[in-house]
């Protein structure tokens, strides 16, 4: 099944995984591609996105699975596409097949961090500090309920620094899929643990996805 | 964009109905434009989105040179508290300017219930609610739709008036609106230009005197504006404006498809129905042109249903022609062609087969009353034999859930009309049992009752509403006589049609209590969550109005009705023929099997009436 990589930024980020996944059906039609449809008593078009994207969280590194009714070729669709999605959306490459969306575990994601007033010169090595603890439990909410939840195992790597009086950016290495970490959990964290250092305002960036070898996953 | 808007999107539900950005957003370069109109629908952006007039409009007024129309919808709470705490005023869509920028503000008006939101948002943008208290010719604010039939309750809120259909009248608005700005007019400069254009009512140009007790005595015209203002329509609507490039909505909204009008009119006079007398003359659309608009809607849209809207799509002639072409292409193109208020005659039923291969819809009859005798008052000629044939065939045909829609309170209605009700529901409930054709499936009725609310130019508009109170013994009365499981049966809560009731035939003093009810916390009056009862009772003391006068009174056949300045095409002795005959129980034939002289034919110059 053919797949293609894309990019969610700007005004496009408050857009639900829902409503993208409608607007992609749509930006297809729209484009002249005709997307094959599942099986069953209510056909609808097949596309399927690997990891549903959190409301507010821009993306450099979607990827999205579809399939397309008789025969096409694979290098025209990415600008026919691009001429029919919205701003922000913005598809980068289109390729045949990929690897199994099962294999994808790990996830490079960037956090802006920021404050109203000055803060703290150290604040960003105590948040690096922060992760460097043994354990780190937090409340996790699950279908049975709240459960508690340790993330350092989830944390591969990271790394904070001081973008200037007002910004913090954090680097992390995170799993993404069996088991998953959402980004946000780590400012919840530091909300937590560091409650002096809760930014007015946080931001989350999906910068590069990869496999258990952190080789670059498409 | 806006940094603080940014941090506050994050806290509020569905927050990409504030952002803009999608699909055919029209975004002009702010250099090359001469006025800007910030376009406001009184409603949240999932409703006003699915509204054809704004759709249409959008378009008309961006083709226009050097002028840029941007979208404003109504905040749902949790971003106008946002917006109080951090001092934001409201904002457009497109460019996400304050609308304190625009020249121009214009509102769509189509439901009583959102003139509290109208206010509201003029509040939020930080706009003077009172045309008294707006001096410049900068912001200027006026208003369109259906609800300007009746424009005295907002009378001291809005400027002027845009009556009936847009198409022409918008362009000539915005026009006139250059010319001033260029010519740095004053705002009461350019008010009197504009009451010369016709279908343009200037309410600072009328005095309302009164009697006593609370009639209107007099309608005082000031020099320079006409006495009647007849509502402006387009007669040839195969060439009118028509966007086929319209914006498609990120995010989910209430009619999340195409929509294509098939032609404007309704032959069918219901007396209760403000649409359908408001609307006339019928004119046509040819099927060939509705065909192309239709396909080039889709592709461009990539929509993936189309719905054929009009007051009453069986009675557009040329519907086979239409469907014929239009369902092979929504088959090829796995497109769900949906034709709503379709009737319960042959040809529909046939129709309805056929669209049931693409997908299936429900079964809804609009009954409206339970007695032949009522059906013939209110002259909506449904019988019950149609809706009984009907559901034969659709419960044969395996379908199993029928809606059925009712009114309460309606003039002249009794016991029996209410108890009617439950028989018809009864003979449906028969019916199933005789035809079905798999019954393990078991039927669900739906049953609803609405509380009358009569409405301006129609021939109900002098008719009295009855007591919530009443409404609601009558409701019980019914629901005490619904037996069967298979029924389940709604009513509407009386006092939000108690309150339309007021806005739809208010007069001048009605608008003090929308801006009181406002600052008591009234707004979103539409949505359940919201309604604020109190804050409008509250209101009305406050004021000295009476809703009683509006409401339970009745208006007098020969007394001044607070709409009398605003023709619509459709004669006063006309209407009152119709109450005559209603009380008469004398049912009146569509236009097209017997034209009554309704009147509304005279607003044509180019064509004649198509009923």
């Amino acid at each position: 099944m053919p797949r293609l990589l894309f990019e969610k930024v700007g005004r496009s980020v408050w857009i639900s995984h829902l409503d993208l996944m409608r607007l992609f059906q749509r930006a297809f039609k729209r484009a002249g591609l005709k997307l094959k449809h599942t099986q069953g008593f209510n056909p609808r078009p097949s596309v399927s996105i690997a990891l549903p994207l959190s409301v507010g969280v821009e993306s450099e590194c979607e990827l999205l699975d579809f399939d397309l009714e008789g025969e096409y070729t694979i290098d025209t669709i990415a600008d026919k596409l691009n001429a029919a999605l919205v701003e922000g959306v913005r598809v980068k490459r289109v390729y045949d097949a990929g690897k199994k969306i099962g294999a994808l575990s790990l996830l490079n994601c960037k956090l802006t961090l920021k404050y109203h007033s000055d803060m703290n010169e150290r604040t960003a090595e105590m948040i690096d500090a922060l992760f460097e603890r043994e354990t780190i439990i937090l409340p996790k909410k699950t279908k049975s309920g709240v459960q508690e939840l340790d993330i350092i195992p989830m944390i591969k790597r990271h790394s904070t620094c001081c973008i200037d009086q007002h910004t913090i950016v954090m680097d992390a290495l995170i799993c993404c899929q069996n088991p998953t970490l959402n980004p946000a959990q780590l400012v919840l964290a530091i909300e937590t643990f560091l409650p002096e250092m809760k930014p007015d305002f946080s931001q989350c960036r999906r910068v590069e996805i990869y496999d258990i070898n952190e080789t670059v996953f498409r | 964009m806006n940094q603080l808007i940014q941090r506050i999107l994050p806290t509020v539900q569905k927050p990409a109905r504030y952002t803009g950005g999608e699909y055919n957003e029209i975004i002009k370069n702010k250099e090359d434009v001469r006025v800007r109109v910030a376009f406001c629908f009184p409603d949240t952006y999932e409703i006003g989105m699915s509204n054809v007039g704004m759709r249409i409009l959008y378009g008309v007024m961006n083709e226009m040179d050097g002028v840029w129309c941007e979208r404003v919808f109504a905040p749902w709470a949790d971003m106008e508290e946002a917006m109080k705490t951090n001092a934001l005023p409201l904002w457009a869509l497109e460019s996400q300017d304050p609308i304190k920028d625009f020249d121009m503000i214009a509102f769509t008006i189509g439901y009583e219930m959102c003139y509290t939101n109208i206010l509201n948002m003029l509040k939020l943008a930080g706009v003077p609610l009172r045309s008294a208290d707006r001096h410049d010719l900068k912001n200027i604010v006026y208003a369109g739709g259906v609800c300007a039939f009746n424009p005295e309750p907002l009378a001291d809120y809005i400027d002027f008036f845009a009556l009936g259909e847009g198409e022409e009248i918008a362009v000539q608005i915005v026009e006139l609106y250059d010319r001033a700005k260029q010519g740095n007019w004053t705002k009461e400069e350019y008010l009197r230009q504009i009451a010369k254009v016709p279908g343009i009512y200037v309410p600072s140009m009328y005095e309302h005197v009164y009697h006593e007790d609370g009639t209107i005595r007099e309608i005082v015209v000031a020099e320079g504006a006409p006495k009647k203002v007849t509502k402006r329509i387009i007669e040839d609507l195969d060439n009118a404006y028509y966007p086929t490039k319209m914006i498609v909505p990120s995010t989910e909204i209430v009619h999340d498809r195409a929509n294509l009008e098939v032609f404007r009119g309704c032959i069918r006079g219901c007396r209760f129905c403000q649409a359908g007398f408001s609307c006339r003359p019928v004119r046509r659309k040819s099927a060939d042109i509705l065909y192309r608009q239709a396909v080039e809607t889709l592709e461009d849209s990539g929509h993936n249903e189309i719905t054929l809207s009009s007051l009453s799509t069986s009675d557009y002639r040329q519907l086979p022609t239409l469907t014929d072409a239009l369902i092979p292409y929504c088959k090829d193109n796995r497109i769900n062609l949906s034709v709503p208020s379709l009737r319960a005659d042959n040809f529909s039923r046939e129709l309805m087969q056929k669209l049931q291969t693409l997908r299936k819809s429900g079964l809804t009859f609009a009954a409206e009353a339970g007695t032949q005798r009522l059906r013939d008052v209110i002259n909506k000629n449904l019988t019950e034999e149609e809706i009984l044939t009907s559901c034969a065939i659709a419960f044969g045909g395996g379908w199993n859930n029928v809606k059925l829609y009712f009114m309460l309170g309606l003039p002249t209605e009794t016991d029996e009309d209410v108890l009617g009700i439950a028989e018809l529901v009864h003979k449906v409930i028969l019916c199933w049992k005789e035809h079905a054709s798999n019954k393990k499936r078991g039927l669900r009725v739906h049953v609803a009752t609405a509380f009358f609310v009569p409405k301006p130019h129609t021939p109900f508009q002098w008719e009295q509403q009855i007591t919530p109170e009443e409404y609601l013994r009558r409701c019980k009365l019914l629901k005490s006589h619904l037996y069967s499981k298979s029924v389940e049966y709604n009513y509407h809560e009386p006092y939000l049609s108690r309150l339309e009731a007021v806005m739809a035939r208010g007069d001048r003093r009605v608008g003090a209590v929308i801006e009181a009810a406002l600052e008591r916390g009234a707004r979103l009056d539409g949505w359940d969550e919201f309604f604020n009862y109190s804050a409008w009772l509250d209101a009305f003391d406050a004021c000295g109005v009476d809703p009683e006068h509006y409401t339970v009174r009745g208006y007098g056949e020969s007394e001044i009705l607070p709409w009398d300045t605003i023709d619509v095409g459709v004669r006063k002795d006309f209407l009152l023929r119709e109450k005559r005959r209603a009380y008469d129980e004398k049912v009146t034939p569509d236009c097209r099997s017997a034209c009554s002289g309704c009147g509304a034919d005279q607003l044509l110059r180019e064509v004649k009436c198509d009923a």
